[in-house]
């Protein structure tokens, strides 16, 4: 029973979003544009292949086939950041590396979202204390939307995350915003 | 057959301070370690190299560690030789007086691997090689301020513990 | 991809370009700066410090108990190698004796890493080559070995498992069923890998004949593991200066004269199978008794320097301790035996087309934070 209703909620939220009134010859359905654009977008990000150490092999594990992230809409790993509009940062950021991170930040085209993995990216984490080249966590310089902590994060865990990131796209109302910008 | 048995003979300690005291006699050694230590001057490294690796029975054709230890009052460059047909294993050490602008004959020249591990030494340390083909800063900026294993370096960014 | 270094054209007509820090096949954040005639390759010169992450410094203020954790991070796929020898360092400068239990068990989990991480390079070799399958058949076993780590060392990549004296804790009743039913698994498995890619024409031609590293040019640049292996080159630490027990165990040192990519994929295809032969030997074979010396709650080495070597899934680690007496190291210094076996591939790779870089990277299996540290 319990399992069931589990199954129902998630069930409800995968669904496409509105109300279906049922007529004699077939039916019609009324729904936000916001919600149908950002239905469509959350379950198809395309995240960046960017891995700087250790977390990247998690990742690696959760693209496989026991995780399979696919299953949530993530399905395809882009190696370029001008196709891509997720990047997860997986593993120490450095001095050296920091200005090459906001640069593939720059050139992913918006939205775009950001996704700290590891204690690492959080706070610098292992690194933390008497280190002269760790840049003590990545918020300091792009914006971080959902942080995931560990060292390394279980598959899990980044799966929970993502999930987290596609509530929170459901949420946004990114197509009015553009609207209202214009 | 019996000529090539005698050549490939790994050497006792003994035998590898004799050899090397005929090749440098003012050497000191240190013995208290695993492998027999050589002490040299840093002026003399590059003869005496060239020696150890050339010697048919020395042979020492293997750099597997290089690296550098700041004893504050100076600088010393650690080698670690071992030789593939003979199997013994020696460390040579040059001792670099002048702290302020260290500077030591680079090795490249009789092993190769050691362009990339005098970057490192000079990316972290500060020693200057003379003779090397690319020095340059390995881990960090080009603009880079100081020496970080230095034991004297300083970074305010640096949360201590 | 460096802020303020672009892509150019020399004088002579050469194209200079950057292969990373961002690039899928360097495994990481190596930046390779290359030099082009056509397609040919004139020139690489490999810029480090992506990753530079400051471990030696850190490891001068932790103490012997804490110093090698930093080192599951730095090599990650051979995590618990890296501790051992941060152990095996320390038990040699206090003389500790370790007891045979742990021995055994921490001979039975370097072992799985290596297979774990050769099941890695598998992976991610026939990634880099274009094909995605064997990606997901190796995971599916090394996920198996994870479970393994999982369940006994309590977490799945960086295990900090081996300390100084022994283990941490001992392993649970149900370890070597669990181990016999992993390696059956693998082994059941394995042709599966070779029919997958051994035996593919396109695999083979991309790699045989490409990346000659000869036993003078291996010597010359320090390689070690299997990349030196595959040159012809003596160099397996387990049977040289054995440790551990390592001298007990019946093993093959995997040697193949063949030197170029195909013969440094070949090494690393049957080193997996000499592994599993010496967990084979031990699993049935686990004395009993403690699983950890005695050694005091602060440990202080004695003055001097003490340096210990291991052969983890991609060559030598040495670890040189210069200790002054006290609770912390005065100077630690990892050799590391990607940053030798990096160095070796501008020398290789050069007269080979751009493609073949990849395959030289792909076969060469470099760790990036191992390389900076
Ligand atoms: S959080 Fe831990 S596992 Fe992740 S990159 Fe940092 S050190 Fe590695």
């Amino acid at each position: 029973m319990e399992e069931r209703s589990v199954e129902m909620g998630l069930k409800d939220k995968l669904e496409f979003p509105g109300q279906i009134h049922e007529t004699p010859d077939g039916g019609f359905m009324i729904t936000k544009l916001d919600d149908v654009i950002n239905w469509a977008r959350s379950n198809s990000i395309w995240p960046l292949a960017f891995g700087t150490s250790c977390c990247a092999i998690e990742m690696m594990h959760t693209v496989n086939a026991k995780y399979d992230w696919s299953r949530f809409g993530f399905e395809v790993m882009r190696a370029t950041p001008r196709q891509s509009d997720l990047i997860i940062v997986s593993g120490t950021i450095v001095m050296k590396m920091a200005p090459v991170l906001k640069r593939l930040y720059d050139q992913m085209p918006e939205p775009k979202y950001v996704i700290a993995m590891g204690a690492c990216t959080i706070s610098g984490g292992p690194f933390f204390y008497n280190t002269y080249s760790v840049v003590k966590g990545i918020d300091h310089i792009i914006p971080v939307d959902v942080y995931v902590p560990g060292c390394p994060p279980r598959p899990e865990a980044l799966l929970h995350s993502m999930i987290t990131l596609q509530e929170k796209i459901k949420n946004d109302a990114y197509y009015r915003t553009q609207v209202d910008k214009k | 057959m019996i000529s090539v048995l005698n050549t490939i003979r790994t050497m006792t300690k003994e035998e590898l301070k004799y050899s090397f005291t005929q090749i440098f006699p003012a050497v000191t050694f240190d013995e208290s370690g695993e492998f027999l230590v050589a002490i040299i001057p840093s002026e003399e490294l590059l003869p005496v190299m060239k020696e150890l690796r050339s010697k048919p029975e020395l042979y020492f054709d293997y750099l597997f560690c290089e690296t550098c230890i700041d004893w504050k009052d100076h600088l010393m460059m650690v080698y670690f030789l071992n030789s593939k047909t003979h199997n013994h294993t020696l460390v040579v050490k040059a001792k670099i007086t002048d702290t302020l602008n260290p500077q030591i004959e680079s090795v490249y020249d009789i092993w190769k691997t050691a362009e990339l591990n005098e970057d490192e030494i000079f990316d972290l340390f500060g020693v200057r090689f003379l003779n090397h083909p690319n020095l340059r800063r390995l881990f960090l900026e080009e603009d880079w301020v100081g020496f970080p294993l230095r034991k004297n370096y300083v970074d305010e960014h640096m949360i201590e513990l | 991809m460096l802020l303020g270094e672009e892509d150019y054209i020399t004088e002579d007509g050469e194209f200079v370009i950057n292969m990373g820090p961002q690039h899928p096949s360097t495994h990481g954040v190596l930046r390779l700066k290359v030099w082009l005639d056509g397609e040919t390759i004139k020139k690489v010169e490999p810029h480090l410090g992506y990753i530079h992450r400051s471990i030696e410094k850190m490891s001068e203020s932790l103490s012997y108990r804490q110093y090698g954790y930093l080192t599951s991070r730095m090599d990650y796929l051979s995590a618990h190698i890296n501790n051992l020898a941060c152990a095996l360092v320390v038990e040699k400068a206090l003389q500790v004796e370790v007891p045979a239990r742990a021995q055994a068990i921490r001979i039975i989990i370097s072992e799985l890493t290596r297979i774990g991480s050769h099941l890695l390079w598998f992976a991610s070799a026939g990634l880099d080559l274009g094909g995605v399958t064997p990606f997901f058949y190796a995971f599916r076993e090394r996920e198996a070995i994870n479970s393994i780590m999982d369940e006994n060392c309590g977490a799945r990549l960086t295990q900090n498992f081996m300390v100084p004296g022994g283990i941490i804790y001992d392993v649970r009743p149900d370890f070597q069923s669990r181990v016999k039913e992993v390696l059956k698994q693998f082994k059941d498995n394995f042709h599966e890998y070779n029919e997958i890619l051994t035996g593919n024409v396109i695999f083979q031609n991309r790699l045989k004949d490409v990346g000659i590293l000869t036993k003078e040019d291996a010597i010359a640049f320090g390689c070690t593991g299997p990349t030196a292996r595959a040159s012809g080159l003596n160099c397996d630490i387990r049977k040289m200066y054995p440790y551990d027990g390592y001298e007990k165990l019946q093993f093959d040192e995997v040697i193949s004269t063949g030197c170029d990519s195909w013969a440094r994929y070949e090494v690393r295809m049957a080193e997996m199978l000499q592994s599993v032969r010496i967990i084979e030997q031990l699993i049935d074979n686990i004395p009993e008794g403690d699983i950890v010396a005695k050694t005091k709650n602060v440990i202080k080495l004695p003055k001097g320097e003490f340096y210990q070597r291991v052969e983890t899934a991609r060559g030598e680690l040495g670890v040189y301790i210069v200790s002054d007496g006290g609770s912390t190291p005065y100077r630690c210094k990892y050799r590391s035996p990607n940053f030798a076996n990096l160095s070796a591939i501008p020398h290789i790779a050069r007269g080979y087309k751009i493609g073949d870089l990849i395959a030289i990277m792909a076969t060469i299996d470099l760790i990036i934070p191992d390389i900076d540290r």
